[in-house]
């Protein structure tokens, strides 16, 4: 009964979500927004869970005085000055512009998120240098169309030659497009196969 | 526990549920965009066209517009009546006069009428989406013009009918034969067991190298598996091969270093980490800590994973799921450190990133059969068999989609056209 009827509920489930796609009938598309509502308020129950979780590991580290647990205290600080600055009388207007919780999000949260994605720059072109090296014919035609690609989408590129910017085109739209396509039909075919052996209770590895 | 497989099974059936919905979302949005845009501008805010010309139209007596055509949509929820209408004469006659349509609605014919849409002057066509099924209702089109405004005559009453198939009959029809093909296979399978021969995949073979390479140096494995959550099939995908991977990781002894940065998948991961611990009579090895949440801010989790790359220093790395702009970062930054690095992503747009950076990538479908490739069961291998005939089915449906195009016959096209 402790395997039967988890593999029960993922096998009408998944069959109803089939069924759905099918079938436009309100009283079907109500249950299925009620199912899914549902998932929403499991995911609500998740994020105190996550919450709880993050203080707790970060609480008996500092507790063990493990390597670099100083760190563990900005992070538990900063984790309380936000609760604190969420729920505290500003929290009608938490998300209002120029509440100390917006404030906070804007001047500190958002920099150091950017600043983080201001490192992709530098990560693409280091990775770009090592997967262009030309060791063998299939780099080294990636390595040209990488360099015509990269001129037809820069002015000085139209400045050397008036034809890159049609090339680039050409290749995005052509050779790329279908190369694209190709993995999107073996993706979606592999997500149907996968579905099916999750539904029919072949695939349980995560409940054995 | 129990609301825990609640959740997996809420998650499968999400699946598909979620990607239709997006799709849905975006095709309202759009419908709406282009419904509201010319509604923007109503006849007193228009501004006005001092010019001999415009002087002449707003001298201009707009006609009106005529009701050609009023029905069900088909293939809904009985939610939404087509109307058609030929537009103004005043619109050949005097270009211009007319700035938009608006679609009147009431409930009766001597009823009060509503507006419910409007339409640029180029269209003459509108999808009432806001009835009620088996509702009885009669329309009206007026034609705005600068000064003046006519309406056509009352049309109906047109009923809106709930349906109980959309009509993707092509739809339907592909996704039965892959299901077909596939429980053939599985059918086939069961009667040969363990003689199922399935392409060996690079990436999967390299597993057990690199976890044993860190064993070897004594050095944690580190696993992410996306930054998205349970709803994911990626995410899915990710969980069924974390148990394979943690299955060997337990029979060497090695640690498993888990940084989650969605609740729910940290807590799926917990369950299936300690699930493999225990089919491998390790139970006691399991250490829950190591799987633990970081944050849902997706750069404030590549800072995190980060940062246990740089001290942990991990000797092989798996990022498999779900990856946006993370993947080049994260990738970089094993890279950096030495480890050994294999990827797998449905999201095609960071392929290029995990293929550069990384030293195996599991590419597209590749991530979905992974789970099933390595556990090396006749029967899960028979699946991935029946989605190569599928494949075959596709290659020949292109083939013959390219010859109907050369040719000029759109019918192939239109069968295999959604709406």
């Amino acid at each position: 009964m402790r395997r039967q009827l988890p593999l029960a509920i993922i096998f009408v489930m998944g069959v109803f979500t089939i069924v759905t796609n099918f079938i436009p009938a309100k009283p079907v598309a109500d249950l299925n927004q009620m199912f899914r509502n549902w998932y929403l308020g499991i995911i609500t129950f998740f994020t105190f869970l996550g919450t709880i979780n993050l203080a707790r590991v970060s609480g008996e580290r500092l507790k063990e005085k493990s390597r670099d647990w100083q760190y563990h205290i900005i992070l538990l600080m900063a984790l309380a000055t936000q609760l604190f600055l969420g729920f505290y009388k500003w929290s009608p207007d938490a998300l209002r512009e120029g509440s100390p919780f917006m404030y906070v999000y804007f001047n500190l949260q958002f920099p150091l998120e950017s600043t983080m994605y201001s490192l992709l720059a530098f990560f693409m072109t280091s990775a770009s240098f090592r997967a262009f090296r030309a060791r063998n014919k299939e780099a080294l035609l990636l390595l040209l169309a990488a360099v015509v690609v990269m001129l037809g989408r820069v002015p000085i590129g139209s400045s050397i030659w008036h034809g890159f910017p049609s090339v680039t085109e050409w290749l995005m739209s052509y050779p790329n497009a279908a190369a694209k396509r190709g993995i999107m039909i073996g993706i979606d075919l592999g997500l149907i196969s996968m579905s099916l052996r999750m539904i029919l209770g072949i695939e349980r590895s995560y409940m054995q | 526990m129990i609301l825990k497989r609640i959740a997996v099974s809420l998650s499968v059936q999400a699946l598909r549920a979620t990607a239709f919905a997006g799709v849905a979302a975006l095709v309202l949005a759009l419908g709406a965009s282009a419904a509201t845009t010319p509604g923007e501008t109503s006849p007193e805010q228009a501004p006005a066209d001092q010019s001999p010309a415009g002087q002449a139209l707003t001298q201009v007596t707009v006609l009106p517009p005529e009701i050609t055509s009023l029905k069900d949509t088909p293939h809904d929820a009985g939610t939404s009546i087509d109307i058609a209408w030929q537009v103004s004469p005043s619109e050949a006659s005097a270009p211009g006069s007319v700035l938009e349509y608006k679609v009147m609605r009431a409930d009766s014919p001597s009823g009060e009428f509503a507006e419910v849409g409007a339409t640029p002057t180029a269209s003459s066509t509108y999808s009432d989406g806001t009835t009620l099924p088996h509702r009885q209702y009669w329309y009206r089109i007026d034609a705005i013009g600068l000064t003046s405004s006519a309406s056509s005559g009352v049309a109906g009453p047109a009923v809106s009918v709930m349906q109980w198939y959309n009509g993707r009959t092509s739809v339907l029809g592909l996704v039965v034969f892959c299901c077909a093909s596939i429980l053939i296979y599985i059918s086939i399978a069961r009667r040969k067991m363990g003689k199922v021969f399935v392409r060996r995949i690079p990436a999967l073979d390299a597993f057990d190298e690199a976890i044993g390479r860190a064993t070897e140096m004594g050095k944690s494995v580190l696993y992410v598996a996306g930054g998205l959550d349970i709803d994911d099939p990626q995410t899915v995908a990710s969980m069924n091969i974390l148990a394979r991977v943690a299955e060997k990781v337990a029979t060497y002894g090695t640690r498993l270093l888990m940084p989650c940065c969605r609740a729910m998948q940290m807590s799926m991961a917990r369950e299936t980490v300690k699930e493999s611990y225990l089919r491998v009579g390790k139970p006691d090895d399991y250490k829950e800590e190591d799987i633990r949440y970081l944050t849902d801010d997706q750069f404030g989790f590549v800072a995190g994973v980060d940062g246990i790359m740089m001290r942990e220093r991990p000797a092989a790395n798996f990022y498999l799921g779900a990856f946006y702009a993370e993947s080049l970062i994260l990738a970089e930054t094993g890279f950096s450190t030495g480890a050994i690095q294999i990827a797998g992503t449905a999201m095609i747009d960071q392929l290029p990133f995990f293929v550069a950076a990384c030293d195996y990538t599991l590419i597209g479908e590749e991530l979905y059969a992974a789970g099933a490739s390595l556990s090396e069961d006749p029967v899960q291998l028979g699946t991935i068999k029946g989605q190569d005939v599928a494949k075959a089915l596709f290659v020949v449906i292109i083939i013959v989609g390219i010859v109907f195009s050369l040719a000029g016959n759109p019918l192939f096209y239109r069968w295999f056209s959604v709406h």
